[in-house]
């Protein structure tokens, strides 16, 4: 029992140092940039540079397109399948898995060769096109973790009962979707959107490759050409992804209060 | 009769494929097409003739050397990842410790899971680069330059720890309810049969347990092995490994060879994908136990 | 020398303790019963035996040997839980075989000693089965065939059919206690069903609140609780309260009536309340019912149970049941009539808690 809790214990002392010196290491780095003395300077840099208030506007941009068409496809597709094509269900979950296999950069590798400007659909041949396809490469990465969190939230719903419910009472197509399915389900859409947000808002080889001035890009450009504004980039980063986790915790929380009020 | 009932259902079986009518457009569009079209191109050179060139073209040094190098990382990181996030695991759910660290922990896992790519480089460089605060520290306190004894973070090593900052945290996460599934009296039960801690580890835990631990393992290995951004932040392009060599070849055909490109792409679906059909033959052969 | 002897035990949790000074002397090849209520401690006093849980004080021996300090994989018991806790990986064959192979014996040796275990609960045709294949009944004679594979020295089983349906339960408990003569198997058996310790056990031991009321044969316990608690919890026992008029002469006051007990009250003083304790199957409303004794009283209720009829009746400030075997012709007593009901004075028995 004793050497139990003494291995408990080291291994979480193992964990603890190996999570928490690179972080603080990139926190005191983050503040070295005037010589001497630790300041804010970086962070000021930072964030006065122009660049980073555009590509940071730009990925934010991105990122909500691509909750909002994500979820648009997402959510109809989880209710159906649950609903009507229940024989489609390890068909449709093994093709939102099918992202964690395949790398990103084989992806996007196939999108510029299938729809450059001399294809058929010529995505790449336009600004426009070119935005439509990064959103939908990024709906590609997030969805294992969108199609999850959805499906998992419509467990806890009864979908054919509540259907029925709305249609008996007349609902068309529409309202039962939006008035009833999603509002029941909102603790998993917005559980999947602050993931995919936290996956799309420093994503780099999508944006990079298919060359759209987007925060992940901008990342590497300043790794590769300053000194301490990385350091202090990886923190406001880090803060960025505990925020969205913070939320999802949230949400989840609240989505359990709701549910267990009768 | 018979007809009007067959045509009912029939209209029925019709609106019900429309349903996931745009899912199944979205997945072949953006998902299933392009990737089937860098397979099938694997097989064909610049004149649309088919061949096996391309494949045999992926066995020269340079390119047989990236993947080797991807294939270490992957493995030792997602191994590393494994072993360390189920110690991590372990301690917070049998380890007798305080409720607030496991939480704490679980919390930070979901946090750190999600630090990947670019910044993750950048914690890195600053932690363990020349003149990061560790490289520092141990100089300063103690004398030892880390970099003296061959040690680079732009190297195997040095990419394998990087990529086990977010290989341990998924590990924490998808095990330790795992571990709670792991029923208290079947410890007990074999305790009481004679059995000591390390048999019942060897010979209930563990193979309870494998199917889950597998699986992870494996998602690491294909996650690490797909990943770009972390390295090609911490190394430029300097470091041969397949996805900094591909992602240099969409870029200015550094290859000069589009379809070896193609190749390329294949032998890492290839990979991934049997790293992923090792799996489900694995996990079906530890469940036969299981409903 | 008893062969498994508790003296003493103690158990805290924190602050509190949930089992006081328990002393038990246990035969070999005694079947003994824990009865009692959920949370009195029986099964913290099994899990002392196995090793599970270390005593704040006293001793445990099996044989003559101090076990208290062992570990549980050093003391060669047997065990049942509740939640069957086969292996799940692991098909019926390897469960059973599991103790041995840890002990080390010979594959053929393996071989032999688990056929012959899962002959003994009939189970010899799913032995490649896993768990999951199997109903709970069967899953639990799994459970007991691994028990009693290594030869323990003990058997212990912890509330072993509760999980069950109640015609398993019925049959399964006499193939456990049929097994265990065979065998001549030491056991502990942890219920809170009076009937099931009533029905198998050689002794029973009923638990309140940590302590042992009552240490006993089943008819002892039956027929002459020693404490209010064990009266009222095996059985459905109706408790009188009487005053007393004469304690030389044994006669009590119930209500308005005055009747004589056969049991001594001598030690006790005049005017003072004491509690009875009846059987409800031990009256009668027969004129003819042989019973020096009789109530008078008012009837509250008369319920049909099926076999028996169950009326109610008030004397005094007590309320009396008392249960009439049923037949076609049984006349059921009607709320509000008055009746007597008749018994003999033996079985009003005095609770000196
Ligand atoms: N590990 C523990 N920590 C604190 N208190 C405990 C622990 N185990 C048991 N107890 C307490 O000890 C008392 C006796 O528990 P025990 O499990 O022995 O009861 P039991 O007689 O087996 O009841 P049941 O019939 O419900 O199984 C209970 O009040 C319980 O809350
Ligand atoms: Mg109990």
């Amino acid at each position: 029992m004793k050497m139990t809790k003494f291995f408990a214990w080291f291994a979480i002392a193992v964990g603890v140092t190996y999570f928490f010196v690179p972080l603080a290491g990139t926190f005191e780095f983050s503040l070295r940039m005037r010589r001497g003395e630790y300041s804010l300077d970086a962070y000021g840099s930072v964030f006065s540079d122009v660049q980073f208030q555009q590509t940071f506007g730009f990925s934010m941009l991105m990122a909500l397109l691509t909750i909002v068409f994500g979820m648009l496809l997402v959510v109809p597709t989880a209710y159906w399948v649950r609903l009507r094509l229940p024989q489609m269900r390890p068909f449709v979950e093994f093709v939102t898995l099918m992202p964690l296999v395949i790398p990103a950069i084989v992806i996007v590798f196939g999108y510029l060769r299938l729809y450059n400007s001399a294809s058929y659909i010529p995505f790449t041949g336009s600004l426009l096109g070119t935005n439509i396809l990064l959103v939908m490469s990024y709906i590609t990465l997030s969805l294992p973790y969108m199609y999850r969190s959805v499906d998992t939230a419509m467990r806890t719903i009864d979908v054919r009962t509540l259907t029925e419910a709305a249609e008996i009472l007349g609902a068309k197509w529409p309202t039962i979707m939006f008035r009833c399915i999603f509002p029941n389900v909102m603790s998993g859409v917005l559980s999947g959107a602050f993931i995919t947000f936290a996956i799309v808002i420093g994503e780099f080889t999508m944006a990079a490759l298919l060359n759209r001035p987007a925060f992940g890009p901008y990342l590497q450009l300043v790794g590769a050409n300053k000194a301490y504004e990385p350091s202090a980039l990886a923190i406001i980063a880090f803060a960025i992804t505990w925020l969205s986790m913070g939320l999802i915790q949230l949400v989840s929380r609240f989505g359990k209060l709701t549910q267990s009020r009768p | 009769m018979s007809t009007a009932s067959s045509s009912f259902i029939d209209r029925r079986t019709i609106i019900d494929w429309l349903g996931i009518a745009p899912f199944l457009i979205f997945a072949l569009m953006f998902l299933i097409v392009p990737t089937l079209y860098l397979v099938s191109g694997a097989f064909f050179n610049a004149q649309g003739q088919f061949t096996f060139q391309n494949i045999a073209d992926l066995f020269t040094p340079t390119i047989m050397s990236a993947y080797w190098i991807s294939i270490k990382v992957s493995l030792a990181s997602s191994l590393g990842g494994a072993l360390i996030g189920f110690f991590l695991a372990w301690a917070i759910v049998l380890g007798g410790l305080p409720s607030w660290i496991r939480s704490g922990l679980l919390t930070f896992s979901g946090v750190a899971s999600n630090f990947a790519g670019v910044p993750l480089a950048f914690a890195f460089i600053a932690t363990l680069g020349r003149t990061g605060l560790v490289t520092v520290l141990m100089r300063d306190w103690f004398g030892f330059n880390l970099y003296s004894t061959g040690f680079n973070l732009l190297s195997f090593l040095g990419l394998t720890i990087t990529y086990m900052f977010f290989q341990i945290p998924l590990m924490v996460l998808i095990l330790t309810p795992a571990l709670d599934g792991l029923k208290k009296e079947w410890r007990e039960a074999s305790e009481i049969l004679g059995a000591s801690n390390w048999q019942y580890w060897r010979m209930i835990g563990l193979p309870i347990l494998w199917p889950s631990l597998l699986g992870t393992s494996l998602l690491l290995f294909a996650n690490a092995f797909g990943a770009i951004a972390t390295a090609y932040a911490l190394t430029g392009a300097s470091l041969n490994i397949v996805p900094i060599l591909l992602y240099a070849q969409i870029r200015g055909d550094v290859l000069h060879n589009p379809n070896l490109g193609y190749a390329l792409a294949l032998g890492m679906i290839v990979i991934t994908g049997l790293s992923n059909v090792l799996y489900i033959w694995l996990r079906m052969r530890a469940e036969r136990w299981q409903k | 020398m008893p062969f498994l002897a508790l003296a003493n035990i103690k158990k805290s949790f924190g602050q509190t303790q949930v089992v006081h000074d328990f002393n038990m002397a246990i035969e070999k090849g005694e079947f003994i019963s824990f009865l009692g209520p959920s949370g009195c401690g029986k099964t913290t006093i099994l899990r002392m035996i196995a090793g599970f849980e270390q005593p704040s004080g006293g001793t445990i021996h099996i044989a003559g040997q101090d076990q208290t300090r062992l570990k549980p994989n050093q003391r060669n018991i047997g065990m049942v839980f509740q939640a069957y806790a086969l292996f799940p990986n692991m098909t019926v064959f390897e469960n059973v075989a599991f103790g041995l192979k840890v002990a080390g014996m010979p594959k053929a040796e393996i071989e032999k000693r688990v056929k012959e275990m899962l002959k003994l609960i009939h189970l010899e045709h799913l032995a490649d089965r896993y768990p999951y294949q199997m109903s709970g009944g069967q899953q639990q004679r799994v459970a007991l065939a691994r028990a009693l594979a290594p030869k323990p020295q003990v058997l212990l089983l912890d509330e072993p059919l509760s999980a069950l349906d109640a015609k398993i339960r019925v049959s399964l408990r006499e193939e456990i206690r049929q097994i265990q003569r065979q065998l001549g198997i030491t056991t502990v058996f942890v219920t809170h069903d009076q009937e099931e310790a009533l029905s198998i056990s050689d002794r029973i031991v009923v638990m309140n609140a940590g302590r042992a009321d009552q240490i006993g044969t089943p008819s002892d316990i039956y027929n002459r609780p020693t404490t209010r608690f064990v009266a009222s919890f095996v059985g459905t026992l109706n408790i009188i309260e009487a005053t007393i008029v004469d304690p030389a002469a044994g006669t009590v006051m119930i209500g308005d009536q005055t009747i004589a007990l056969r049991e001594s009250i001598a030690d006790k003083t005049g005017g003072e309340t004491i509690s009875l304790a009846l059987r409800p199957e031990a009256g009668s409303l027969s004129e003819s019912a042989k019973g020096d004794t009789a109530l008078t009283g008012k009837v509250v209720s008369a319920n049909f149970l099926g076999s028996v009829v169950r009326t109610r009746i008030a004397v005094g400030k007590n309320t009396v049941s008392f249960d009439m075997f049923n037949s076609p012709d049984l006349i059921m007593p009607a709320p509000d009539e008055v009746v007597t009901l008749r018994f003999s004075a033996g079985d009003l028995l005095v609770i000196r808690d």
